[in-house]
């Protein structure tokens, strides 16, 4: 559980450092304020939409945190088998990256107002994002036909569940995707009215890829990861 | 008060008043009685308060503050402590080395008394003391650093108080002694089995993957350690007084905890791995097995008994019993004969 | 005032410029696919409280099973173990946590803090009935063949998919699929309500000026949107190793003789991901309780709530704490034994900030004027209740107590005490509180007189003497005592006794219930501010407050939420919208 713990401690770190800032050993009592004259309401200064989407990625940060936790909790135990990689990962990998690289240039593009640009960034963002999930197909394919079920070894029951969990996050990622691309398509140069949902995708794009970077990294390269985790907690 | 209310209050009163004559009258015994009793007394009192304020209104004297309440409160807090004495139900005298344990819970039992008792009579006063009352106003008071730092480090001594011992006392549960004897207790869904060391004090290894008709505790046959293990199912567990134990425990199914009240230890059981516990018995008699981890429908008929007896006794009756390679050599399976006969077998689980 | 006209033109967040532009249009709309909070408020609350109502009569039908062994024939062991499954998780889940956070989480969280609504309204419909769904697939698995699962509400693997568990036909899926349902529900709602503290406070309304109730709601939402993943991830895996014969949690098992063809998994990793979640659950039911309380005392004892800083530093500190403490429930369960020290330590640390609210609960009374109303009494019984079960809970945190003591009654006592009686208490008492501003008018006292006093007394009398049916050693989760020879038999005796008071107790809800109806017709008109209290939801200009709440303007915050019998006020209280006197201190 040392993972889930880890990456909770970051965001406890954040709460502490976003609380102390909130002036929390004030008196209340004594600061009534007389009219007109109020101490800031100290909201914080993001949009509700970004906010939102950052607290939804600290709940999904915190799923595959956990996720990541039962696998290496289950690693370590004597019988363990990792499984083989394969190369149409790294090719998924790179695809995932493009993809994300697509959704960065959008966000430049949008930006500097040009909606086109924009446009064509969220379209191969969004096709290479397929071309990802077709490829983990793919994967899943090679896997079963090496005969890698997923009842046969918690690795390969693993490997299918936390893919699948990932997998079903960028397709989501897709509807929000698609609806922005639409938008911006009609958006006719005025780039004001869709620039935050562009960086929002954008945003959820980057999770995604560093969850993907960590998942496989942990997934594919467990004996490694594994080492890794020796030195890091001794155990 | 309102006339209303004091109906509705005062028929609260009756209705309450008959539960405690049932109840005491129920069984017409030990504890029953007393709080039928308790609840009875306190419900004629109630009635009685509301008649005197009728009858107080009536001749125009000023309304008392309410005292029910506080004293409800106090009454709360005074009968926990009156039935934590008198309560005929306490722990099973003790029959293994773990006492300390008891010792942990009374100190525990005392600090968090006394917390208890202290901070529900103090609320008990307030609602007294700080009743409304019409004039009065309330005390401006955001806070008392002091007061808090205090009761801070007082919290704080009593938690120390309360987890020193627990933990000196948990450093030897975790510590096998090193002369600590080895028995393993299998658990399936309902029964327990036994298996002894035999001869060489060793246990041989066991896979549950080798689990047989013939093999009911999935014995390694390819063991040498596990050649003069004694199996034993359907018969009380025997085990000699005044001898550490390291009771290892396994499962075959599902989860199962080895819980014998008198020994105060217990521990689940897991399959998949072996789990343990070290535990000396330090008297002689019979003692129930129970299970304690909801492990299907027959949770609660999973039963057994633990027979503690002088080593000599422990020994002669070990002797008689057959290997594990004698049986798999071909011997009968005799493991539910022993030496004081059939009693055992009719205690054996409900499977 | 006209200062204040001019600030608000500063707002950083624009106002839509046509209120009446929020507002639904058809019934459908605005009463059942509502946006409004508070509509969804009610919603949440109504499910719970009728689905919470199934799981009591499963605890009457499991008391007089207890209580009177082999009188009630159609109750066997199959039964009884689908009853306490099917209660627990109602109660926990889909009772507790729901009616906290979607009920009263929706009303207060908007109206304490001068908002006009929850910042993502659609996704908060969206939650709802989601919820809805979750509960009626749970409803469900009554009626499936094999009935609800009877695994226990942890849920452990492997006996929860085996054959020797009722319920594995079909009720342990819908189980499953239905927590599913409910944490995608939650997460919507959830995600709502910590954005709406963080961003839609009204002017002014700074962090330590929010009552204690937006502290504990707002902690406990928290918690629960990090802590729910874990049981999201053990319910998926869980089902896998149901529905395809993965082995996530299923070592190689012989059941009934067969060698299955699980083999690999690890039941203890669920038990570390139930818990994981399963402690956070435990504060995140008993936060918000704490902040309701709270705010209860103080209004009622006309005082301010004492040590205000400290009870926010508290709320903080269990929050974060709850998230390390998790394996004080597996003290038995046969993980490392040096866990134990680390576990035992940290679970008994979290009792100091624990302790330091009850003393201010205590305190805030101290020199008060105490109106002893219906709420007040409520809150009483919350701080007896939870004290008890808190200081029981320090037996079983302590590593070496709870290993006699686990898994017997004892256990069953202190969390019943601990999350059972008292968030339920602080429930009745906050809808005694609020009933007046959520329907105008005030919940009958007599009526309440009496629910409270059965109700409290009868529970302390429920639970308090089975603590020591525990410390006698009296297994858990058994139908029946059967044959003990350390039993004596005066036990069966108090298993009855437990089992009459409870259906007394259980009888007095009835009470309650019939005064929720009857008050909304025949209740006295509450007016807006019945009980002379300061927080914001008792300044909107209607009761009940329309959709937005807040008519034209939103309302302004210049104080704290505890200005009670301050020196010098004209009242005994200043609502939060009252500004200071020209010249006094900023």
């Amino acid at each position: 559980m040392t993972v889930i713990i880890a990456f909770l401690t970051v965001l406890g770190a954040v709460a502490v450092w976003w609380l102390s800032r909130q002036r929390l050993a004030a008196k209340p009592w004594l600061e009534a304020s007389p009219a007109g004259s109020f101490p800031d309401r100290e909201a914080v200064a993001w949009p509700a939409a970004k906010l939102g989407l950052c607290m939804f990625l600290a709940v999904a940060g915190s799923l595959f945190a956990v996720l990541i936790s039962a696998y290496s909790l289950r690693m370590r135990a004597a019988d363990w088998s990792s499984l083989p990689g394969t190369g149409l990962l790294w090719i998924n990998t790179w695809l995932l990256v493009l993809s994300s690289l697509a959704l960065q240039w959008a966000v430049v593009a949008v930006q500097r107002r040009d909606t086109t640009r924009a446009a064509a960034g969220l379209g191969v963002g969004g096709v290479s994002a397929l071309l990802f999930l077709g490829g983990q197909l793919l994967v899943w394919r090679q896997l079963n036909a090496g005969g890698f079920y997923a009842e046969s070894h918690p690795a390969s029951a693993f490997f299918y569940l936390i893919t699948a969990i990932h997998g079903l996050h960028l397709a989501g990622g897709m509807l929000a995707l698609g609806r922005v691309g639409a938008r911006v398509s009609m958006a006719d140069g005025d780039a004001e009215n869709v620039r935050l949902s562009v960086e929002l995708c954008a945003l959820y794009w980057h999770f995604l890829l560093v969850v993907w970077l960590l998942v496989c990294g942990i997934l594919v390269l467990g004996p490694w990861a594994e080492w890794l985790y020796a030195i890091c907690f001794g155990t | 008060m309102s006339q209303d209310r004091r109906w509705l209050l005062g028929g609260l009163a009756v209705v309450f008043g008959f539960v405690g004559l049932f109840l005491a009258s129920r069984a017409g015994h030990g504890i029953f009685y007393w709080i039928g009793l308790i609840v009875f007394l306190a419900a004629v009192g109630t009635i009685f308060g509301f008649v005197r304020a009728a009858f107080d209104e009536a001749e125009g004297k000023a309304q008392t503050p309410q005292h029910l309440v506080p004293l409800t409160m106090l009454a709360v807090a005074v009968g926990s402590v009156v039935f934590h004495f008198l309560s005929p139900w306490w722990w099973s005298p003790i029959a293994s080395n773990w006492g300390y344990i008891d010792q942990t819970i009374i100190i525990t039992f005392w600090i968090t008394g006394v917390a208890f008792t202290a901070i529900v009579v103090f609320l008990a006063y307030c609602l007294y003391r700080f009743g409304h009352q019409a004039g009065r106003r309330a005390a401006y008071e955001p806070e008392s650093r002091r007061l808090e730092f205090w009761l801070t480090m007082g919290t704080a001594a009593g938690v120390v108080a309360m987890l020193a011992p627990g933990l000196i006392v948990w450093s030897q549960f975790v510590t096998v002694p090193e002369e600590a004897a080895e028995i393993e207790i299998v658990g399936q869904q309902w029964q327990w089995s036994f298996r002894y060391p035999g001869e060489d004090g060793r246990l041989g290894r066991s896979d549950t993957r080798l689990v047989s008709n013939d093999n009911p505790l999935g014995l390694d046959p390819n063991d040498p350690n596990g050649a003069d293990d004694v199996v034993v199912q359907n018969v009380d567990l025997r085990l000699p007084v005044d001898r550490p134990l390291k009771v290892l425990l396994r499962s075959l199914d599902v989860l199962h905890d080895f819980y014998v009240p008198e020994f105060r230890a217990k521990m689940d059981m897991i399959p998949g791995t072996v789990t343990y516990f070290w535990v000396e018995p330090t008297r002689t008699g019979t003692f129930d097995i129970l299970c304690a981890e909801l492990c299907g429908v027959g949770h609660a008929y999973m039963r057994g008994r633990v027979e503690v007896m002088e080593e000599s006794q422990y020994q002669a009756w070990l002797q008689q019993q057959p290997t594990f390679a004698a049986l798999a050599n071909g011997y009968a399976r005799v493991t539910s004969r022993s030496p004081d006969g059939g009693e055992a077998s009719a205690r054996s689980s409900v499977r | 005032m006209v200062d204040v006209t001019r600030e608000f033109q500063d707002i950083e967040r624009a106002e839509p410029e046509d209120v009446e532009l929020y507002h639904p249009h058809s019934w459908i709309t605005k009463y059942v696919f509502s946006q409004d909070a508070k509509v969804i408020a009610i919603q949440y609350s109504v499910t719970a409280m009728a689905i919470g109502m199934v799981a009591l009569v499963l605890s009457w039908l499991m008391r007089l099973q207890l209580g009177f062994p082999g009188y009630f024939t159609f109750i066997d062991p199959a039964t009884y173990y689908q009853f306490i499954t099917m209660h627990g998780m109602i109660m926990v889940i889909y009772l507790l946590t729901a009616l906290f956070l979607g009920g009263f989480g929706n009303y207060l969280i908007p109206l304490m803090l001068g908002a006009r609504d929850m910042v993502f309204p659609y996704l908060n419909m969206l939650s709802y009935w989601i919820y809805l769904l979750a509960v009626l697939v749970l409803v469900a698995s009554f009626f499936t063949p094999g009935g609800p699962t009877g695994a226990g509400w942890t849920l452990y693997p492997p006996q929860v998919i085996l054959s020797g568990t009722p319920g594995q036909e079909s009720g342990v899926f819908l189980m499953l699929v239905s927590l599913v349902l409910f944490i995608v529900g939650f997460t919507m709602g959830g995600l709502n309500y910590v954005v709406t503290v963080l961003q839609a406070r009204t002017r002014g309304m700074t962090l330590m000026r929010m009552p204690l109730t937006i502290w504990g709601i707002f902690t406990a939402t928290v918690l629960a949107l990090l802590a729910f993943p874990a049981l999201f991830v053990a319910c998926i895996m869980l089902l896998l190793d149901r529905a395809l014969g993965t082995s996530f949690f299923m070592p190689t098992l012989v059941e009934m003789g067969q060698t299955l063809s699980y083999g690999g998994g690890s039941p203890i990793l669920f038990q570390h991901l139930f818990w994981f979640f399963g402690h956070p659950e435990v504060y995140i039911v008993a936060l918000p309780a704490f902040g309701i309380v709270s705010d209860l005392i103080s209004t009622h004892a006309r005082k301010n709530i004492f040590g205000y800083r400290m009870m926010v530093w508290a709320i903080v500190a269990i929050g974060g704490l709850s998230f390390i403490v998790w394996a004080h429930h597996m003290y038995v369960s046969g993980m490392h034994p040096m866990f134990g020290f680390f576990f035992a330590t940290t679970t008994l640390i979290i009792a100091v900030p624990t302790a330091i609210k009850v003393y201010n609960w205590v305190l805030t009374l101290w020199r008060g004027d105490i109106h002893l109303t219906v709420p007040m009494l409520f809150a009483i019984g919350f701080i007896i209740t939870f004290l008890n079960g808190g200081l029981t809970g320090l037996f079983l945190g302590n590593v070496v107590v709870d290993v006699p003591l686990s898994d017997t009654m004892f256990v069953v006592a202190h969390f019943h005490m601990v999350m059972g009686v008292a968030p339920i208490l602080a429930i009745f008492g906050a809808i005694y509180h609020w009933y007046p501003k959520i329907t105008g008018r005030m919940l009958d006292e007599a009526m309440g007189q009496i629910h409270f006093w059965v109700t409290f007394l009868g529970a302390y009398a429920i639970f308090f003497p089975m603590h020591y049916l525990g410390l006698m050693g009296v297994p858990r989760r058994y139908h029946e005592l059967g044959e003990m020879a350390f039993v004596p038999p005066s036990a069966e005796e108090l298993n009855a006794f437990i089992t009459v008071v409870a259906l007394i107790v259980g009888f007095a809800q009835l009470v309650f219930l019939f005064n929720l109806v009857w008050s909304l017709f025949r209740g006295r008109e509450a007016g807006g501010n019945p009980w002379r209290a300061t927080t914001l939801e008792w300044q909107t200009p209607t009761t009940p407050p329309p959709h937005g709440n807040w008519g034209k303007e939103l309302p302004v915050v210049y104080r704290w939420a505890y200005d009670y019998s301050v020196p010098g006020a004209a009242e005994d209280f200043v609502p939060q919208n009252q500004p200071a006197p020209a010249g006094a201190a900023e």
